[in-house]
């Protein structure tokens, strides 16, 4: 196996919610931090596809952000294609970087300006890395562009609110795909559009990727989705990852017991009338997190060691877990 | 299906927005039942026109939207003509709703012990410290931990899952018959959404009350309902029980709809896709409004309007409905 195309070490980002100076100081309220990303480790194989899933606020969108650089990192690193790209970003092959990695927004009626044609939209990063001579080509790259992405090139000369939420979303693909990048980080592609939609944009999303070998950080809550697009999931759990597997052993063995929960608690059209048994308890403050495994206050499995020791990310049968109860074969 | 009184009726409710450039036709000729105890579902794709036909059951269209034709029957009692005053005490005693966003159906202003005290002694003959206690049985019967303290807080600070916990409460205050549900779990996360359906199946069957649950989540819909109607473009593609819609669907739009959805259980390359959206209800086309999405669309289809006909367990609005011979 090759070397990975995109390499995350021990990624972190903590952000400062500190009430104000005046506040601080007045009513003497403590500094407050939030740990976003919490020690994260991962790698992207060359054209393959990692989804991670989690619920709102586990820092699912932090990371996303992080490895485009669109955050600075508070510690640790991300490589792409054995590059720092912290170091490149702030050196003189930044634009080239750029142009290898692009993102995909969740919400098409946000992401698009409303003021700018299609063509205006899609010719942008033509524009900016100078990938086109002249408008003549910039118009003639953007037509191919809609074209791949199942839009008509004589789409370019409308604008957004022309468009339907799924074409939207096919203009900021077109977009994204511009300046002919590796990587593409889509971050809840999907969450916003309606389910023939979704299954539309989809589908555009895989045969691109077998055409052209792209390489996917694709971010989701909805694990049904996941499924269909992933080749490796990662399941994130307050700024941490809890498990790392490949999408099948993931499916039939979870092994975290969030996992577990997770997978049981998704709504199945073919499981008419089960009955479930509802996780109790819900995400905890991030402000305050749990001691020990952030999990274990919701845990079935959580004992002593849980509320005392943070898991660290271990391989355990081929899949990295990061629970005591696993590590023990507690877990069953 | 056999239903000797249904609680609520609709039959041939149309909606119409007249706007400066003509009227639209929001709900067309929308025709169902809901037995005691029951859970019909409605789904659809975004401006399908679910969540309008909660709204002019429980009276709440927003103007210029009117009802222009069809009646609505609650427990044998029309109620879509009533004046202002009488629908108001109606909805909350008969009716109660439960709204997607349950930080926008609250007031953040007052405690939830005092909106729920206010829902109950407009709707229910009791004194103000009978309330209090029956406000601290609701939340408690709806899964609100240490409910003698949380009556007491405002609405910011419970969580999401436990402000639509409130809701539900405050929609279920007065023992309504039939409680409206528009996307109550679409604003939540996997985890908790899992737990207020399984609390409103819970109050469903414990008061008996019926439900219309409106959502897009097919995978609700299979867990929760007994029945469900599918809307396209305003008007029911198809009703029947839920098993049949999912499974033996006879309207090529619900065969679609089913096919777009990643299943958990199978692996395919690639989803089964509509191609195209839904017409804006400025642009519905003649004749059935699938047509120009439709795969099996014949010459009929784009002339004549289908009427909702029985097709093995299900009803469809089709012309050429996809038989369980045609499935094999």
């Amino acid at each position: 196996m090759s070397a990975p195309l995109v390499e995350v070490r021990d990624l972190a980002k903590v952000f400062d919610v500190s009430p104000p100076w005046l506040n601080r100081v007045v009513e003497r309220k403590p500094r407050a931090f939030v740990h976003a990303v919490d020690g994260v480790s991962f790698e992207i194989q060359r054209g393959k596809t990692l989804a991670l899933v989690g619920e709102s606020g586990c820092g699912k969108s932090t990371v996303a952000r992080l490895l485009l650089g669109l955050y600075g990192a508070t510690r640790g690193a991300v490589r792409f294609d054995g590059e720092d790209i912290a170091q490149t970003l702030a050196g003189a092959k930044a634009l080239k970087l750029r142009r290898r990695m692009q993102m995909i927004f969740q919400d098409p009626y946000a992401s698009l300006n409303p003021r700018w044609k299609v063509l205006d939209i899609v010719a942008e990063p033509l524009h900016e890395h100078g990938l086109v001579k002249n408008d003549v080509e910039a118009k003639q790259r953007v037509g191919e562009l809609l074209s791949s992405v199942g839009l008509n090139p004589a789409d370019a000369a409308k604008f957004p609110h022309q468009f339907s939420g799924g074409q939207r979303q096919r203009i900021s693909i077109a977009r994204a795909l511009a300046t002919q990048p590796e990587f593409l980080v889509c971050d809840e592609p999907t969450s916003a559009l309606d389910v023939s939609v979704q299954a539309q944009v989809l589908n555009i999303m895989k045969d691109l990727q077998r055409e052209r070998g792209l390489t996917y950080l694709f971010i989701s809550h909805n694990l049904a989705v996941v499924r269909h697009v992933a080749d490796q999931v990662g399941v994130m759990y307050l700024g941490r990852l809890v498990e790392v597997a490949d999408k099948a052993e993931l499916f039939a063995r979870p092994r975290h017991p969030y996992t577990r929960m997770l997978l049981d608690a998704i709504p199945d059209i073919h499981m008419t009338g089960r009955a479930r048994t509802p996780v109790q308890g819900e995400v905890p403050n991030p402000l305050q997190p749990p001691s020990g495994c952030s999990f274990h206050p919701r845990c079935p499995l959580a004992n002593a060691r849980c509320k005392a020791e943070r898991p660290a990310l271990l391989e355990i049968q081929g899949v990295r877990v990061a629970c005591h109860a696993v590590e023990e074969g507690r877990a069953g | 299906m056999a239903m000797t009184a249904p609680l609520l009726e609709v039959s041939h409710l149309r909606v119409e927005f007249p706007t400066r450039h003509g009227t639209l036709l929001a709900l067309d000729d929308i025709s169902f039942a809901i037995a005691p105890g029951e859970i019909l579902g409605v789904v659809g794709e975004s401006g399908a026109g679910k969540s309008l036909t909660g709204a002019a059951i429980i009276g709440l269209l927003d103007p210029p939207g009117r009802i222009a034709a069809g009646e609505i029957r609650l427990a044998g009692r029309r109620i879509d003509n009533l004046p202002y005053e009488q629908l108001r005490r109606i909805r909350g005693r008969e009716i109660g709703a439960v709204f997607q966003d349950p930080l926008t159906s609250l007031n953040p202003l007052y405690t939830v012990g005092r909106q729920l005290v206010e829902t109950i002694t407009t709707h229910l003959d009791l004194t103000a410290r009978q309330a209090r206690a029956r406000a601290i049985e609701l939340l408690a019967s709806t899964g609100i931990p240490a409910p003698e303290a949380r009556v007491d807080h405002f609405p910011h600070q419970f969580s999401g899952g436990m402000r639509q916990r409130v809701v539900i409460a405050l929609a279920l205050a007065a023992n309504p018959k039939l409680i409206v549900a528009d996307e109550p779990t679409t604003a939540l996360d996997v985890s908790i959404q899992a737990q207020i359906i399984a609390l409103l199946k819970k109050v469903c069957r414990e008061q008996g009350a019926a439900v219309m649950l409106v959502t897009h989540d097919m995978g609700v819909i299979a867990e929760t309902c007994d029945r469900v109607a599918v809307m396209y473009a305003g008007r029911i593609a198809e009703i029947g029980p839920v098993a049949d819609v999912i499974h033996r669907p006879a309207h090529p739009y619900t065969v679609g709809l089913m096919g777009s959805i990643p299943a958990m259980d199978e692996d395919r390359e690639r989803l089964l896709q509509i191609d195209g959206a839904m017409p804006r209800l400025t642009a519905i086309p003649p004749g059935c409004a699938f047509n120009p999405r439709c795969p099996r669309v014949v010459e009929r289809c784009r002339a004549e309007r289908p009427e909702l006909a029985q097709v093995g367990a299900t009803s469809a609005a089709c012309w050429r409905p996809v038989t369980v011979e045609a499935q094999r």
